[in-house]
């Protein structure tokens, strides 16, 4: 066993899971979907992101590439809820929450990608 | 390879950028969730996402634009102090790694031979590979430089790469502190690169040459390498695998002392085409027959000994260390005695040949005092006692460095060169004479630029152009100095290749073709003057018919009625 693989696997894993955490529900609905788990879904996301730096090979680079996705989408997804809700006044309407849900939804695309990378070097792994 | 700096920056910046965002993470969550407190004094909602983040962002990088959008409670400012020294350190963190990673050997030395590949690959011209940069390879590129031929450096000493760094070459020219005997370091310098034109291996480890000679010649051997030798067997064995020139500055010396002494003027000929070009005429050698000495009986004497003795010259050899140098003479002629011994009062020269510029300066010191008019030849082992020798002033003197130095340039930049001295070996001494009298009358005092002329589309254009559409071109038309047609050119024509026959010194009224290659010594000047008369229409035609033209379609239009 070795802890960095154990690290590396948990944070891709949770940042997946949270992101899902924040997405499932009606999509038109605030209170369904909360702002703390986006935020543990970016922070989660970033980690993992940077996790994947440095890796020179082939399934390292498309891992790198899909986790810098979801983080583009869970920012555009936060930066939408800051505009509504601080900038605009418009709080979390039905459009607005309906828009950061669908970012996050890109994002819980980019993340389950990362997982069957994930799995598929698992199976692939000879040792 | 290319972006392994890079790489090298993401992996070692990991735990710092991953603690950044933890610490940042913590503090903004904890901020949204600490109440605050209104105007009033009364317990209001802590700060949201947005607010948090914007109050950590310019807390955390110390810019502090104080408690935004309200005056926050005690219970927030318990809680800001926290994040105020755990963001600190987190970014103290940061900076201190990435500082180290700047300053550290490895990363650095990434960074060095990422710029230099990038450098090689960012050269434009044909370039060639100088491995080892000491004397005779600095002498090469200052040469290189001058014609303004590119050129890659690889030098293992990295202090000498720095001061190749310092000196101001004209081109941009890129140097490496790398062991030139690994492949590696060749592919790193651009030997599989198609403007790649040659390698010289001139270190001063012949086991070194050896290497890069067989490298080149496995990696890439459609370019040709250039090698320097001293011994027989390393010789040998860069023959054996088809290493194009090999260069042992003993034995061409060797060679030319015996050539100076048997055909004097071929010697002379071949001296001024070969040296470094546009530099001062050296002085003409005439060594003398009969019976020479010969101090210092190692690879140098060997080699001596055996042209000279084909020359028919008797040679005493005085040399201690040597077990078949003549032994009835003691010492190692630096006393008179021992030179005395040798019989000087008989000979007629003597060469100074140990591995020992001092030893060397004291023979030839010691001999000209004994006998004033000994023609003396001295070896001289670094270019740095060159004071020494100049101020001596022998007969003759033999720099190793510059005799590999001068004949890979003049085989690399004109390769018809070394065709055009092997069949001097049926010219008499008389015809040589008038040559070098006639290339010292075109070049003055200083050596001339030889070069050579394929008539191609590329490189004469309009000469080719013109030969293609029947325009017969005799080479005295041709070379007609450009700025003035009634003056002739500074330079005189040594050979024509057509295909595979071969015209020496061709007469004025020979009638070139199109394909022919010429070769061509004369002043520096007139080289830039014939390339610009045989690329461009307007000079061909001015300096074949005297019409000065613009070549402008207007005036072209103006002039075609008035001679119909």
């Amino acid at each position: 066993m070795n802890l960095e693989k154990v690290i590396f696997g948990f944070f891709i894993v949770l940042a997946a899971t949270l992101n899902f955490g924040f997405f499932i529900g009606d999509i038109e609905r605030p209170e369904l979907h909360h702002v703390y788990e986006l935020a543990a879904a970016l922070v989660v996301s970033l980690i993992a992101t940077v996790l994947k730096f440095g890796d020179r090979t082939q399934i390292g680079a498309i891992h790198l590439s899909t986790s810098l996705v979801a983080d583009l989408q869970l920012i555009a997804a936060a930066i939408t809820w800051a505009i509504a809700v601080h900038v605009t006044g418009e709080g979390m309407t039905a459009t607005v929450t309906s828009s950061v849900v669908s970012l996050s939804g890109g994002a819980l695309f980019a993340n389950v990608v990362s997982v069957i990378i994930l799995i598929v070097e698992t199976v692939m792994l000879r040792r | 390879m290319v972006n392994s700096a890079f790489f090298l920056v993401l992996r070692r910046m990991r735990a710092p950028i991953i603690a950044l965002i933890v610490i940042y993470a913590v503090a903004v969550v904890g901020l949204t969730l600490v109440p605050g407190v209104d105007a009033e004094g009364r317990m209001a909602p802590p700060l949201s996402f947005f607010h948090a983040f914007y109050f950590i962002s310019y807390t955390a990088t110390t810019i502090g634009f104080g408690e935004i959008p309200n005056a926050f409670s005690d219970a927030q400012r318990l809680w800001v102090i926290v994040c105020i020294y755990l963001t600190v350190i987190g970014w103290s963190y940061s900076v201190v790694t990435l500082i180290a990673l700047l300053q550290d050997k490895g990363f650095q030395n990434t960074l060095t031979v990422n710029r230099f590949m990038r450098r090689v690959r960012r050269l434009k011209e044909p370039f060639y590979i100088i491995c080892g940069c000491g004397e005779t390879g600095g002498l090469i590129a200052h040469n290189f430089d001058r014609i303004g031929q590119a050129f890659v450096v690889l030098e293992k000493e990295e202090l000498r790469v720095q001061e190749l760094d310092l000196e101001d070459f004209k081109t941009d020219t890129p140097a490496l502190a790398a062991d030139a005997s690994l492949p590696e370091n060749l592919l790193i310098a651009g030997l599989k690169q198609a403007r790649c034109r040659g390698v010289l291996a001139v270190t001063n480890d012949e086991q070194v040459n050896l290497a890069i000679a067989i490298a080149v010649r496995l990696l890439n051997p459609a370019i040709p390498v250039i090698a320097r030798a001293r011994t027989p067997a390393v010789t040998a064995n860069m023959a054996s695998f088809g290493t194009d020139h090999i260069i042992n500055p003993y034995a061409r010396f060797a060679e030319h002392l015996a050539l100076a002494i048997s055909a004097p003027e071929r010697f002379r000929l071949i001296e001024l085409l070969t040296s470094l070009p546009a530099s001062p005429i050296p002085e003409p050698h005439r060594p003398p027959g009969g019976r020479w000495i010969l101090c210092g009986y190692g690879r140098f004497g060997h080699q001596l000994a055996d042209k000279l003795g084909q020359a028919g010259i008797q040679l005493s050899i005085i040399d201690p260390g040597a077990p078949d140098a003549d032994h009835r003479i003691s010492g190692d002629g630096t006393e008179a005695r021992t030179l005395i011994e040798a019989g000087i009062a008989e000979a007629s020269g003597i060469i100074a040949g140990t591995d020992n510029d001092v030893n060397n300066l004291s023979i030839a010191v010691t001999a000209s005092e004994l006998k004033p008019d000994l023609f003396v030849v001295t070896r001289q082992n670094h270019a740095a006692n060159s004071a020494l020798f100049h101020a001596f002033r022998g007969d003759f003197s033999m720099v190793p460095s510059h005799i590999v130095a001068q004949e890979s340039i003049a085989i690399l930049t004109t390769p018809m060169l070394a065709r055009f001295l092997d069949r001097l070996d049926d010219c008499d001494e008389t015809w040589c004479a008038a040559l070098v009298a006639r290339l010292q009358a075109i070049c003055g005092q200083l050596t001339p630029t030889v070069w050579g002329v394929h008539l191609n589309i590329s490189e004469a254009l309009a000469a080719h152009h013109a030969l293609m559409h029947d325009h017969t071109i005799t080479l005295g038309e041709l070379l007609r100095d450009g700025t003035d047609r009634e003056q002739p050119l500074a330079a005189c024509v040594l050979l024509i290749e057509r295909d595979d026959r071969f015209f020496v010194l061709p007469a004025p009224d020979f009638a070139l073709v199109a394909g022919d290659r010429l070769l061509i010594a004369g002043r520096h000047s007139a080289r830039r003057n014939l390339e610009l008369t045989l690329q461009n229409m307007n000079e061909l035609d001015y300096v074949l018919s005297g019409h000065d033209r613009t070549g402008a379609w207007i005036w072209e239009r103006l002039r075609r009625p008035r001679q119909a």
